[in-house]
């Protein structure tokens, strides 16, 4: 009895996990978040920033890095309410405030401190830690895995 | 069996009216332009490209991202990330939506200009972009 209910509470908490569970999968296939975000950079899976993250990105869109990013309001309401829904559960604050660059965030500097030629981020081919597709090959499927991972021609190690 | 038919004929329909051909916007700027000045001379692909290709005070120029040979695809200027070509030649997707085709002029009017474009230098620039083969 007790040895199926540990598998039972295994199966329901496997269930529980989301879709990057092995790690670096995302699922970032909402089709208005597609269309209106990925068509200048690549869908950043919306667990890499908090809810009160997304919230803050998406009050200022109209100047969004440098650029006019406006949407129409049901159109933002959506993908609003999809980043709020897949949000990360890390806290992604620096001195109180929601921070808005991933690139940023204590877990991307983590991730990406080892290992990287020191100018990766300005390198042509890469021109932008922004531009996670450039290492990132399958980064437009919220594939984040090593096996998509190779570094653009020209950069060394 | 029928009815489902209908509404599907009906759907059809409806979306057949609400696409636009690049063509309808050239009209539609030219004509508002006109309405704004009398002694409006019609647009002009020339200053279209001259327009597209030059800097307006900012940082960007439309050519920055959608390069100076818009049958080609870009890359957009600060992710990298790629652009598919502009010109409804190398295209057939661009310029066939009304609520698209405002959306990105609102925006990278604001990029490029720190304005919204006037109707003659969207008139200009649609004409410049179905020049171009």
């Amino acid at each position: 009895m007790k040895k199926s209910l540990m598998l039972l509470s295994g199966c329901l908490l496997a269930a529980a996990l989301p879709a990057h569970a092995d790690g670096k999968r995302y699922d970032v296939r909402n089709p208005a978040y597609q269309a209106e975000c990925a068509s200048c950079h690549v869908a950043y899976p919306p667990q890499l920033l908090s809810a009160a993250s997304w919230r803050e990105v998406m009050n200022g869109l109209d100047k969004h890095f440098g650029s006019d990013a406006s949407l129409e309001p049901a159109v933002h309401a959506e993908i609003l309410r999809y980043l709020e829904a897949n949000a990360g559960r890390r806290d992604t604050r620096a001195a109180g405030k929601p921070q808005l660059r991933i690139t940023e965030t204590r877990w991307f500097v983590h991730e990406h401190s080892e290992e990287l030629p020191r100018d990766i981020w300005k390198h042509p081919a890469v021109k932008s830690a922004a531009n996670c597709a450039a290492c990132h090959t399958a980064a437009d499927k919220g594939d984040f895995s090593e096996s998509s991972l190779k570094l653009p021609k020209g950069v060394r190690k | 069996m029928r009815i489902s038919v209908s509404l599907f004929l009906l759907a059809v329909a409806s979306t057949a009216a609400f696409a636009e051909a690049p063509a309808d916007f050239l009209n539609a700027y030219a004509q508002e332009a006109k309405q704004q000045n009398p002694g409006y001379k019609g647009p002009s692909p020339q200053q279209g490209q001259r327009f597209f290709t030059s800097l307006h005070g900012h940082e960007w120029s439309c050519s920055s991202c959608h390069t100076s040979n818009p049958v080609t695809a870009g890359r957009h200027e600060v992710t990298n990330k790629v652009i598919e070509p502009l010109a409804p030649s190398a295209n057939a997707a661009r310029f066939t939506r009304q609520a698209k085709v405002d959306k990105w002029f609102k925006r990278n009017c604001n990029d490029v200009l720190g304005r919204a474009c006037s109707a003659e230098e969207k008139a200009d620039v649609m004409a410049y972009l179905l020049s171009v083969k």
